[in-house]
């Protein structure tokens, strides 16, 4: 299972709406414009984003000898995209399952799609604790797999549900490369004052209480994914595509030390 | 011939027959271990337990939403203190059945107590006389207990919740907050209220696309379980800068927002909520925004959600209205045009039609 794969980054939250699958897609986004191979996994069945965020819809997964052919971002077939999405017919279509068929769904993804040699996977998960979580840190746990970004919005509501996540890690022994915090502040395009409308300093002080790296705070700008393609090239130097090198830079860093252990 | 329920998963072998509660197709079944356990041919107990305590619950509105984070728990929170203070002798009753990020507890600002037990059953935590809310978060010892379950423990949960919970003699409205998703809680809780009278859903949702997309599901969801959608709440719309007064879309419609996907499901817009960042912070801090900030823009938006037609009780309501959508397309069909309401069924008397309510 995955056998080309060098390094799976999961990306973790606990709560729903905070922006894992901006995150994960920019990520991937950011280390292909790197130079690397890079794979990304939606196991969100219940409410795929990444196909829409990467303006991917209405593509199609084909079947080779190996397995399923990912959906290719690009022509030179960096970055392979696998998403249930996909594979529904109409995007009003519910997937209305209970755990053991997500689970068996989710463990066909794992082995049965054809990565080729990648770099990076990128796994992007639904919010919670709960079956797709589990089933995904099962069959992860013997694979290198580098460990998981927690992302997180400022306010203490979310936060409650990131210390959830944060004790599941734990439990399950997967590493924590860091915490991101996103949509803190937004800049008001009229006068450059900046709100915090989700309240500020959450995903900091999570980091220091439960001593994890703290990976960057991310402000909100709707521009964020409108057209699929990455902040980091679209919109150079802004803060929001600033804030995405640095933590594609630490993530690259760390994954680099990990190898040479 | 096995006889096989209706709301049965895909392959359930049936409840008589020699696999079940073995089959592949039972696994994660809420029914599993009674059907293996072999006296699936006698009443469903857990589902009677279920109705018999809530027999005195005169209407259940389920908040739900396919994305996360779009604002269900701070809607019901909203919604249940606007219901509550609107009438002191009603008793309005929340359950939170996201198992693993109950979110409750901390937006309606009873974050450390306890639920006690008592000869009727589990008595909730009262945030007002005539409010009681119940979730995990009150069963956990510490905010960084997670719950890690898979989903027929998390029916299993949801079932005692709905069963041994003493919500009170009268319960004018159950509000219910689900977790983002359609999947094991949303099943679950579809399947044992499916008796009730006046089951009726909220859908909560953003105005992009990213979010759009779930919650189309979610509606698919309500179609797929024939569970009556009351409509749909944006919340999020547009942001007011307090400093220049200027609004600006920070989760933009680039497909129309909740509007054009009202229109295109048919389904009523309840209304749109716009952000305000005092709403996050009150939320934070347990507060009661709609008293506290009777000032923002959200407040007076959510009011007139909350007082609009749609929300009325089925007794107690000051109209006549009846605590139905009409504006249903399926309700539609069985609108009387002589006497100006819905009715249940017709029967032709020589050429004329004549209507049962």
């Amino acid at each position: 299972m995955l056998d080309g794969v060098k390094h799976i980054i999961l990306v973790l939250s606990g709560k729903g709406g905070v922006g894992k699958s901006t995150v994960s897609t920019q990520l991937a986004l950011a280390l292909k414009d790197k130079g690397f191979k890079v794979g990304l996994l939606d196991v969100d069945l219940c409410g795929p984003s990444v196909p829409h965020l990467l303006n991917l819809e209405d593509q199609e997964v084909h079947q080779c000898p190996e397995g399923w052919v990912p959906v290719y971002t690009d022509q030179d077939q960096r970055l392979a995209v696998m998403s249930i999405g996909f594979l529904l017919k109409s995007k009003n279509d519910s997937i209305i399952w209970r755990g053991p068929k997500k689970t068996g769904m989710i463990k066909q993804f794992l082995t049965d799609v054809y990565w080729q040699d990648i770099d990076y996977l990128i796994i992007d998960t639904p919010p919670g604790t709960s079956d797709e979580h589990i089933t995904v840190m099962e069959n992860v746990r013997q694979l290198p797999c580098d460990g998981a970004i927690l992302v997180t919005t400022p306010q203490a509501v979310a936060i409650e549900d990131v210390r959830k996540e944060l004790t599941f890690c734990r439990k399950t022994s997967i590493p924590i490369l860091g915490i991101v915090e996103n949509m803190s502040g937004f800049v008001c395009p009229h006068c450059s004052t900046c709100s915090n409308i989700f309240s500020s300093g959450g995903g900091k002080s999570l980091a220091e209480y439960a001593s994890v790296p703290f990976l960057g705070a991310i402000p909100i700008d709707p521009r964020v994914g409108v057209t699929g393609q990455s902040v980091v090239s679209t919109l150079p130097n802004s803060p929001v595509a600033n804030a995405f090198s640095s933590i594609v830079n630490q993530l690259t860093v760390e994954s680099m030390e990990i190898s040479e252990r | 011939m096995a006889t096989k329920p209706e709301d049965a998963p895909e392959h359930c072998p049936g409840v008589e027959s020699d696999s079940a509660g073995k089959g592949s197709a039972c696994q994660g079944c809420p029914n599993q271990s009674i059907c293996a356990s072999g006296v699936a041919l006698g009443p469903d107990l857990s589902a009677e337990q279920v109705k018999a305590r809530l027999s005195s619950v005169k209407n259940t509105i389920i908040v739900l939403s396919g994305k996360g984070g779009v604002g269900k728990s701070t809607f019901t929170s909203l919604l249940a203190r606007t219901l509550a203070a609107k009438d002191a002798n009603s008793n309005i009753a929340v359950l939170d059945i996201d198992v693993c990020g109950p979110s409750m507890p901390r937006v309606m600002g009873v974050l450390n107590e306890q639920v006690h037990q008592s000869g009727s059953g589990w008595s909730p935590v009262f945030v007002d006389d005539n409010l009681s809310v119940m979730s995990v978060g009150f069963l956990l010892s510490s905010p960084d207990d997670a719950v890690i379950w898979r989903g027929p423990k998390k029916t299993g949960m949801i079932r005692q919740f709905l069963s041994e919970v003493d919500w009170g003699d009268t319960v004018d409205f159950l509000i219910i907050d689900t977790p983002p998703g359609t999947s094991d809680e949303h099943l679950s809780i579809v399947q044992y209220l499916k008796c009730m009278n006046n089951l009726q859903a909220i859908v909560v949702t953003t105005p992009q696309e990213v979010a759009l997309l779930d919650v189309r599901k979610e509606i698919d969801f309500c179609r797929k379980t024939s569970i009556p959608i009351l409509g749909v709440v944006e919340n999020m719309t547009s942001f007011i800068c307090s400093n220049c007064k200027q609004s600006s879309e920070i989760f933009p419609k680039n497909t129309g927002g909740a509007e054009a996907m009202c229109a295109e499901l048919n389904v009523p817009l309840l209304g749109k909520v716009p952000l305000d960042p005092r709403l996050a912070q009150s939320c934070d801090e347990g507060g009661n925004f709609i008293q506290e900030f009777s000032d923002s823009p959200a407040t007076t938006a959510f009011i007139e959600i909350v007082s609009s037609k749609y929300i009325e009780a089925e007794d107690g309501g000051t109209e006549k209205g009846r605590f139905k959508d009409y504006r249903n397309p399926r309700e539609l069909k069985s609108f009387c045009l002589v006497h100006a309401k819905p009715f249940i069924f017709y029967k032709l008397v020589g050429k004329f039609p004549f209507c049962y309510y």
